[in-house]
């Protein structure tokens, strides 16, 4: 089962190395986590998404709950939200493969953002599921350099209580 | 006034009297203030003692424990007694000096990165690097450590910042901490279900933590369990919950516990655990004791309900707040033939013992002892078989029983035992502690002496690590290993060292007289007990 879990924490330095050894002590698993600064400079948000039984999910919303750093703590499946990830790849290019790259980039929605004669920067910004696809049609490119966000996620509308 | 003095004053705001710890430069600033103070600073001999003691005293005194020590070293040093305290969930502030502010991070000398270090065992860590949060932080940290569930709470303040100028020093009132609110007061609803609950049940348990100790809802469990003919278990944090011999309380769980409170765990059909953790040791298979019962989890950590078993109905809420409401409310509960089944396993399931007649029964020595205990005496139990004998035997009366239940830290006893005497002059206290336990913390003696801090010290010395040597016995085939202690240190010398009087038990015919003279008055005393070596806990 997986579940992200999103959490308003002080933005205060340690805050992360706080949560993120919390995960590594109890053993829960991190498949994605990115941070940021929400409206409030002094609150960052951070999306984690975990995996685990539903004693474990439930387990690391109450840990969680119990750091004194952490100020709220939301919880949703995949399903009830909204999630992207912001991936930039840089590729080797040729002139034989140049169409494909650009075809394919058109098709999943990615924007080539940067480039010189051999290569190119190409950045895609989807749900999670998607750049899965995307990374697949890669597999004949010669990709040089990748960053990838971890998901981010916000419960879609409807569901929201307040 | 600088920052020391602020910490200082920030100290007598929360009614202070004790601070256990050890000077090094990164901490001067704090012990030069505290001289003007009425504060008593009480000099250990190395820092876990410091942690230990402050435990010790807040137990006893329900008030926070305070302990401050040096940066590097003596931080680390630290870190044990606050583990301890955090498994046990004693209230603690430890302050720790540290280096210079725009030295931190480069390594200097005595640096040591003390609150990324124990981060996951305080409730909260502070590095203060602004002399003003020097009144915030503090306010913050005793709130933290002596509310929901208690804690250790580390302040590190670098030198400089001890220096640091403060104007208008001004402690806080009121706290505002939007991230920390705990729960005290159980849900009412939550509670009704729990009573309709236990009306219907035939054979229902009350299985008492640490929390009913730590939240002094000892009153208020003894009433509803008066009233209602409920009987009780207890962990070994719970030991004192009830006195040892009051009829419904049937002993201590686990596997080290009585046969009959594990038989009751098993046959009851309800279950209310109340501060309790559900550890491996209390419980093996948290699972079974969910089956075909209806259990009931109250706890004021949330974290804890669910954590290792299932609970029918969760409550969370503080033992004492959660038992005054049930209190408040008339219930019929029909529980004679259970009590009168429970009675009966009480008199049939004993432990066999086979005391060797060379030797002291520490059987026989512990129920002595505490019969022969001040009523509101605190016994300290240390770690070891001598903690399993101590459990067993030791019969509460109106007094305290001590012991680090959940890290199971060897050496506990002395410092502890310390921290309680300082709390309380008037009560006694007495450690018992096994010859490799007692060896850990023998230093203390210099500081009991030192600091006119009166403790009565039962060694019960056997010439191994026990408890590991029972296990190696039953485990590995008797292939023992690195167990065995020898015969060192004389004990009698060393009491002679340390200016303490001494006596010798050497078998069950001299016991009484012993502990008379041992008991007689209010002075230091070793007590060496002669025991088996190969005597086991199990049976």
């Amino acid at each position: 089962m997986k579940k992200i879990y999103s959490v308003l924490v002080e933005n205060r330095s340690g805050v992360l190395s706080k949560v993120s050894g919390l995960f590594a002590r109890r053993c829960f698993n991190i498949d994605s986590l990115a941070v940021g600064e929400t409206f409030d400079n002094q609150v960052s948000n951070m999306t984690i998404v975990s995996s685990g039984d539903e004693r474990t999910l439930e387990q690391i919303e109450k840990q969680l709950n119990k750091k004194l750093d952490v100020i709220k703590v939301k919880t949703f499946n995949e399903e009830q939200a909204i999630s992207r990830e912001l991936m930039l790849l840089k590729v080797k290019y040729n002139k034989t493969n140049r169409k494909d790259l650009m075809e394919i980039c058109t098709i999943c929605g990615a924007s080539i953002v940067d480039m010189s004669k051999s290569h190119m920067i190409i950045q895609i910004c989807d749900t999670p599921e998607k750049i899965k696809v995307f990374v697949s049609m890669m597999s004949g490119i010669s990709v040089v350099e990748v960053a990838r966000t971890g998901t981010l996620a916000l419960p879609k509308c409807n569901d929201l209580e307040n | 006034m600088n920052g020391a003095d602020a910490i200082v004053k920030c100290l007598e705001e929360e009614g202070v009297k004790y601070v256990f710890g050890y000077p090094g430069v990164a901490i001067c600033p704090f012990y030069n203030s505290i001289l003007s103070s009425d504060i008593k600073s009480v000099l250990v001999r190395t820092e876990q003692s410091a942690a230990h003691a402050a435990s010790g005293l807040a137990r006893v005194s329900g008030e926070v424990g305070v302990c401050a020590v040096t940066s590097g070293p003596g931080a680390t040093n630290l870190i044990t007694g606050i583990a301890t305290a955090f498994a046990d969930s004693i209230p603690l502030v430890c302050i720790t000096g540290q280096v210079n502010s725009n030295l931190l991070g480069s390594d200097v000398f005595q640096e040591a990165d003390i609150t990324g270090a124990v981060e996951s065992f305080v409730k909260y860590s502070y590095l203060i690097k602004n002399v003003k949060d020097i009144p915030r932080v503090f306010k913050e940290a005793f709130h933290i450590a002596s509310t929901g569930r208690k804690g250790p709470v580390l302040i590190d303040i670098p030198i400089d910042i001890q220096n640091a100028e403060l104007k208008n020093f001004k402690y806080p009132e009121e706290i505002s901490m939007r991230t920390y609110k705990p729960t005290v007061q159980g849900n009412f609803l939550q509670i009704k279900k729990m009573l309709t609950e236990l009306e219907k049940a035939k054979r229902p348990l009350i299985c008492a933590g640490g929390g009913v100790n730590l939240s002094h809802a000892n009153k208020e469990l003894r009433e509803f369990i008066e009233k209602n003919n409920i009987p009780v278990v207890s962990t070994m944090m719970g030991i004192g919950c009830l006195p040892t011999k009051h009829p419904l309380y049937f002993g201590m769980v686990g596997n080290n516990g009585k046969h009959y409170a594990n038989r009751a765990m098993r046959d009851a059909d309800l279950i209310i655990l109340v501060g309790a953790r559900v550890a491996d040791r209390a419980v093996n298979q948290p699972d079974l004791i969910t089956e075909n019962k209806i259990m009931i989890h109250i706890d004021v950590d949330p974290a804890e309900i669910g954590k290792n078993c299932g609970p029918t109905i969760p409550i969370v809420g503080d033992a004492k707040s959660v038992f005054s409401d049930m209190n408040k409310e008339e219930i019929t509960t029909k529980t004679e033939e259970w009590l009168e089944t429970l009675n009966h396993y009480k008199e049939t399931m004993l432990i066999k013992r086979n005391p060797d007649a060379n030797y002291t029964d520490p059987k026989e020595f512990i129920i002595k002892l505490s019969n022969k205990m001040k009523d509101d005496a605190v016994y300290v139990a240390d770690v070891g078989q001598n903690q399993i004998w101590s459990c067993a035997y030791h019969e509460v009366k109106n007094g305290m029983f001590l012991t680090s239940g959940g890290m199971g830290t060897m050496g506990y006893s002395i410092p502890a035992a310390m921290g309680a005497k300082l709390a309380d002059r008037n009560r006694q206290v007495v450690a018992v502690c096994g010859d490799g336990s007692f060896q850990m913390s023998m230093m203390e003696f210099a500081t009991m002496r030192q600091e006119n801090v009166p403790c009565k010290v039962v060694v019960l010395k056997n010439g191994y690590l026990g408890m590991v040597r029972e296990y190696q016995q039953f485990t590995y085939k008797e292939n023992y290993s690195v167990v065995e202690l020898n015969d060192y240190p004389n004990l009698e010398l060393l009491s002679k060292a340390y200016g303490i009087n001494y006596i010798k038990v050497n078998n069950n015919s001299e016991i009484d007289a012993s502990l008379d003279k041992f008991l007689e008055n209010e002075d230091s005393y070793i007590m060496e007990v002669s025991v088996n070596p190969f005597d086991i806990v199990r049976g």
